[in-house]
């Protein structure tokens, strides 16, 4: 195995609270965990020589948020590729440190989309927008749910798979989310109802939201944010806590033709390149932090990664094989509770990078016993229609 | 306020003076779905664009499509908070792949009791749904 580890993750932190109720800004809680990011990793601001933005709390954010931070960043990037983004500024951060343009990159995510009363799954794609494909889209009344559910209805036509096979992605996380204090507050917070372990019974008999997905199959809607700096080798060797590698990565993006087989992800391009970059297979990966908006975006990726054949996932995921225990061969699933049951402001891809990074210094609260590799794959747009995907490997010294 | 809600109540609509769409919208008027097939290359585009993203020597023409396809895929909305599908619950999106090879976003209407016939390759036709400047490409199970 000849892994190149030429950039680190040296500090996260995940902002705790899932309802900030006005009184802060997705620019402060960008800053709040910027700070608590660089605490964890013994770095100070003046260290940030990086930015990576996807500009959610304004406009030409490699600017304001410059000033903002008061750094004086070498780098600025501002991709936006919707909940991916973070991966996608991994892997560019990565590039960038290699290419000896930057040392400390710092990535940071705030979003106050539970407190604004955002309706993102089912407000219906707007009207106003002036490009040609919202143009031609927007009279169908397509909520982003339905966009999703098109894919599962597809998925059950193609392969067969059951209604129960997604139902386990739901049941699996929350198992997760009720060992995670801060996700079983999340969900006090945000009014759920019945807050405990679910079955598959469970699932199945909560109320319909778009055919065949149901309420237990969607995630929240949450305030929240998270940072994340990634370092060169020469600062990891010194900062407080162990470099969690950045092995491999992968970018795509996924649109609509004729033919295209809407229960095939962008993953089919980024999962290979970022194993082959990383020099490992899924079967080594022991930690899976996989977009979970909906329980069919889990299913199809874990498909489109490798971790098993297309459209065996069904069967695949059943028996509790994702469970932080590992009671059979296969990954642990979102041990953070996920975006079905812990944390969904939006743009979920740093949490995903964060759990990973928590679970690969042995600080997760569903820990995998002697973690070593860990796979987060970020999902951006709408997985049914246009949409795009980033793969970071992470793995320990 | 009242004309805006009214305003929301409704279908949202595309805009006209969008420039790779306007053709096809104007088109609608005359109950014509269009689609572009480039000259050079044979490639079929949708949805409709200036270029070809096919080739480099692209010649576009407008063409006019039967209206029948079938479902790709589909899904049952049961809950939108927006005023006008609100009041439409359950309705169905469809992706439909249409006879002359694109595939576009659409509604299939039915009534609730023959929803259950909405079926993954099940054959469907255009159902024009009129408006003052255009018509709106809805489908029907045939």
């Amino acid at each position: 195995m000849n892994q190149k580890k030429e950039a680190a993750i040296v500090g996260v932190y995940e902002y705790p609270l899932r309802k900030v109720g006005g009184k802060l800004s997705p620019l402060q809680i960008k800053a709040a965990c910027a700070v608590e990011a660089l605490k964890d990793a013994g770095l100070a601001w003046s260290d940030v020589d990086g930015i990576y933005d996807a500009g959610e709390s304004g406009p030409m954010s490699g600017l304001t948020i410059s000033e903002y931070f008061s750094v004086n960043p070498s780098v600025i990037n501002t991709t936006n590729v919707g909940g991916s983004s973070y991966e996608f500024h991994s892997a560019q951060a990565r590039r960038d440190i290699m290419a000896g343009k930057g040392n400390v990159a710092l990535l940071t995510y705030g979003s106050t989309a539970h407190s604004s009363a955002f309706s993102i799954g089912t407000g219906s794609r707007g009207g106003n927008a002036l490009d040609p494909v919202s143009n031609i889209e927007s009279f169908s009344g397509m909520t982003l749910v339905s966009n999703y559910a098109m894919v599962a209805n597809r998925h059950m036509y193609d392969y067969g798979t059951k209604r129960e096979a997604m139902a386990e992605i739901s049941v699996v996380t929350r198992y997760h989310a009720m060992r995670n204090p801060q996700a079983v507050q999340a969900m006090k917070d945000l009014e759920f109802l019945d807050i405990r372990e679910t079955t598959i019974d469970d699932v199945l008999n909560s109320r319909l939201i778009a055919d065949p997905l149901r309420l237990l199959e969607c995630c929240m809607i949450s305030d929240g944010g998270g940072a994340v700096v990634i370092a060169s080798p020469e600062v990891a060797r010194d900062c407080r806590k162990k470099p969690i590698w950045i092995l491999g990565s992968g970018e795509a993006t996924r649109y609509p033709v004729r033919d295209t087989d809407i229960t095939c992800t962008a993953a089919v391009q980024t999962g290979p390149e970022a194993f082959d970059e990383a020099g490992i297979s899924p079967e080594e990966i022991d930690v899976a932090m996989i977009y979970d908006s909906f329980s069919i975006t889990v299913l199809t990726i874990l498909e489109d990664l490798g971790f098993c054949k297309k459209g065996e996932g069904g069967d695949w995921v059943a028996g509790g094989r994702l469970r932080y225990e590992k009671v059979s061969d296969g990954p642990a699933l979102n041990t953070d509770g996920g975006g079905l049951s812990s944390n969904h402001p939006g743009m979920r891809g740093i949490f995903l990078l964060i759990e990973s990074v928590r679970q690969l210094r042995g600080e997760s609260t569903s820990q995998v016993k002697e973690a070593k590799l860990a796979v987060a794959h970020g999902n951006g747009g709408m997985l049914g229609s246009r949409h795009s995907a980033g793969t970071i490997i992470m793995g320990v010294d | 306020m009242e004309d805006e809600s009214n305003e929301l109540a409704s279908r949202p609509l595309p805009r006209l003076e969008e420039m790779d769409t306007k053709y096809f919208w104007q088109e609608t008027r005359n109950k014509r779905l269009s689609y572009q097939i480039c000259e050079n290359c044979s490639k079929v585009v949708f949805h409709p664009r200036a270029h070809c993203p096919g080739c480099l020597e692209g010649r576009l023409s407008w063409q006019a499509s039967s209206g029948r396809g079938e479902i790709y895929s589909f899904s049952i909305v049961r809950q939108s908070y927006h005023p006008f599908f609100r009041g439409l619950i359950p309705y169905v999106v469809a992706w439909i792949d249409i006879d002359e090879g694109f595939r576009v976003l659409s509604n299939v209407i039915c009534s609730d009791i023959s929803l259950a016939d909405v079926k993954i390759g099940s054959r469907v036709e255009l159902e024009w749904e009129e408006h003052e400047q255009l018509c709106i490409p809805l489908f029907r199970l045939i």
